[in-house]
């Protein structure tokens, strides 16, 4: 009996390791032959190793004003379509989860059916009355469009957040002499400030990422990373799409461990037993 | 007559002229219910006075018409003479004690207790004298850089008084200040407050469902039910003569009849019987045992008399139950339409 059972578990054991080998073999692998292709000068099949080692491909890519506008664009586009969405979409948040209004939840639905119908159908229909209003082409549109991708994060990510905060904190900031604005930015503010940033970080790499709506709207006066990626498959070597690859990869790795070390692991999380 | 006779004097006095708090008419309606119903109550300067009462009487509701979070549908709450019935919590002279503390938990303690004296723009130097000294005076001076989390329940609470008595408030008002500590840790942290709210002399109220709490502490007891005031009254003259039938029933325990020999009784009056004065007497009406409850130096012995159940604290030798025993009423308060009319009826034997 009790052998039985031992040796069932070894046999749990192997089959579970033989898993997370395939996981990891699924999930690595691409990553692996993206980060050796970057570096190297030509890698053939049957080939185990490459041919030769060389950051040629990394100069090609900082060289060309193509690519290099592109990244250019990203990294304004992205921030600039946080703080844009931070500035609308935050007191939305704060009016959804502290005040009751005539059509409350009707709005909260209404955020996510944005996201229901294939996005394509929206952008199309956006980029005719982008047209009227002159807005193709511009930097203008495209922070309008990716802001509009990130209005779900922003909303009802912190709108959860604020309804954290119990309100008898607040009430205590009120009763000891705090105005309604000071409440809200020394008490409701920094005890929400985690799924703020976790709102943040979502928006962030939405924007980074967001091709579809950018190439419509964009192109080919505004291209940024992932609608450049698009003619860089087919017209540089693949060892510059992977060179470009690992970049576009970057802004979502860094932001996931500052997520996990300052939000997750942070006094922040206190208050919220979140971690 | 027991309610005006225990009416305190500040409620006569004219408006505008009356120190400490005074409530006026004070209302409110929620949701279509009447939650406050024209209550008016006056507090002397420093005195501590509770709001006692079931849950659902609105007793929370009227500390935080006092504390300014809701405003009342009528009525004026008043300090020292000032009506501030229009005024925000913000700008009222009241400091508040929450149920469950509302300590930030993002701040340390002494920028909690720091935190009122900076809004009201205090300067740095006093403000760390004043921390200094009320922490000083509530035991938590080795606490000052801990947070909330970090701390007991207990000292949680007297953080959260240190936060309230640093403002130095006209009123402090504690709202169910008690509730969320073990018993032990209550009766010695309650006995801290009234230390603390005695030596500085602050006008107090306190609101709470025990009424245990509530005799032990206060200056002067209000007991509340369905949003009214139903008594005012010191804790002994609460007990002793007790104004209406609900008072009687919610103070202490008691037995409530008919007619004293437990037959029919005349329509309009009940009698209300401490258990105390309950006697086991060989002469008495014959009853029969039901239930004994040791109490350590006493026993409640539940005894069936004609069909009735009466209660009674017996000292020394408890009956056996089952045991056929005399019982006999000494004492009793009279009630006609739920008023109290006699507050002290001899039973001749």
């Amino acid at each position: 009996m009790a052998a039985g059972t031992t040796r069932r578990s070894t046999g749990g054991t192997i089959l579970l390791t033989v898993l997370v080998l395939l996981v990891a073999v699924f999930i690595l692998g691409p990553l692996l032959w993206l980060a050796v292709h970057a570096f190297a000068t030509r890698w053939r099949y049957p080939n185990l190793l490459p041919d030769g080692l060389t950051l040629d491909w990394w100069r090609v890519v900082f060289a060309e004003p193509e690519l290099f506008g592109a990244m250019q664009n990203t990294l304004f586009f992205a921030p600039v379509t946080v703080l844009l969405s931070a500035v609308i979409c935050l007191p939305a948040a704060y009016a959804f989860s502290r005040f009751s209004f005539p059509g409350r939840r009707l709005f909260l639905i209404g955020l996510f059916a944005t996201n229901a119908f294939p996005k394509m159908g929206l952008f199309v229909a956006m980029a005719t009355v982008f047209y009227g209003l002159r807005l193709m082409e511009t930097a203008l549109g495209i922070v309008i469009v990716h802001v509009i991708g990130t209005v779900v994060f922003m909303t009802w990510i912190p709108a959860a957040a604020f309804s954290s905060v119990p309100r008898s904190l607040e009430e205590a900031a009120r009763d000891a002499g705090a105005g309604r604005l000071r409440v809200f930015l020394t008490v409701t503010l920094p005890l929400a400030l985690p799924g703020i940033l976790v709102a943040a970080v979502m928006s962030f790499l939405a924007s980074f990422d967001e091709a579809q709506g950018t190439y419509l709207v964009g192109a080919p006066s505004y291209m940024t990373m992932p609608t450049e990626m698009y003619s860089l498959v087919l017209n540089y070597p693949k060892q510059v799409a992977a060179v470009f690859a690992i970049l576009l990869s970057i802004p979502s790795v860094v932001l996931l461990l500052l997520t996990r070390r300052y939000i997750m692991g942070g006094h922040l999380a206190e208050g919220f037993q979140i971690r | 007559m027991a309610r005006t006779s225990t009416t305190p004097p500040a409620t006569a006095a004219e408006p505008g002229t009356t120190p400490g708090l005074r409530l006026a008419g004070l209302t409110k309606v929620l949701g279509g219910r009447t939650i406050v119903d024209d209550l008016t109550l006056g507090i002397a300067p420093g005195e501590m006075v509770s709001l006692l009462g079931p849950s659902g009487c609105g007793k929370t509701t009227t500390l935080r018409l006092i504390a300014g979070f809701l405003h009342p549908d009528a009525g004026r709450v008043e300090v020292d003479g000032a009506d501030i019935t229009d005024l925000g919590p913000e700008r009222r002279p009241s400091a508040m004690v929450f149920q469950n503390y509302a300590l930030w938990p993002h701040m340390t303690i002494s920028k909690n207790v720091a935190f009122p004296l900076k809004v009201a723009k205090v300067p740095r130097a006093e403000i760390a004298r004043r921390v200094a000294e009320v922490l000083e005076l509530v035991g938590l001076s080795h606490h000052a850089g801990s947070r909330p989390a970090h701390i007991s329940g207990g000292e949680q609470q007297r953080a959260a008084l240190a936060r309230a008595l640093v403002q130095r408030p006209k009123l402090l008002l504690l709202d169910e200040p008690l509730s969320n500590l073990d018993a032990k840790l209550r009766v010695r942290v309650r006995e801290e407050i009234r230390d603390i709210q005695q030596r500085l002399g602050i006008t107090t109220v306190l609101v709470t469902h025990d009424q245990e709490e509530a005799l032990s502490v206060s200056d002067r007891v209000a007991v509340m039910n369905e949003g009214r005031i139903e008594q005012v009254s010191t804790p002994a003259e609460l007990y002793r003569a007790p104004a209406t039938s609900f008072v009687a029933g919610f103070i202490g325990s008691s037995n409530t009849l008919a007619a004293l020999d437990l037959g029919e009784g005349e329509p309009g009056v009940t009698w209300v019987v401490r258990p105390e004065d309950v006697r086991i007497d060989p002469s008495g009406m014959p009853g029969v045992v039901r239930r004994v409850l040791p109490h350590g130096h006493y026993a409640e012995v539940s005894i069936t008399v004609r069909d009735t159940d009466l209660r009674a604290f017996v000292t020394g030798a408890a009956p056996e139950p089952g045991e056929e025993v005399g019982v006999r009423i000494v004492r009793a308060l009279r009630y006609r339409d739920g008023r109290l009319e006699d507050a002290h009826v001899e039973v001749p034997a």
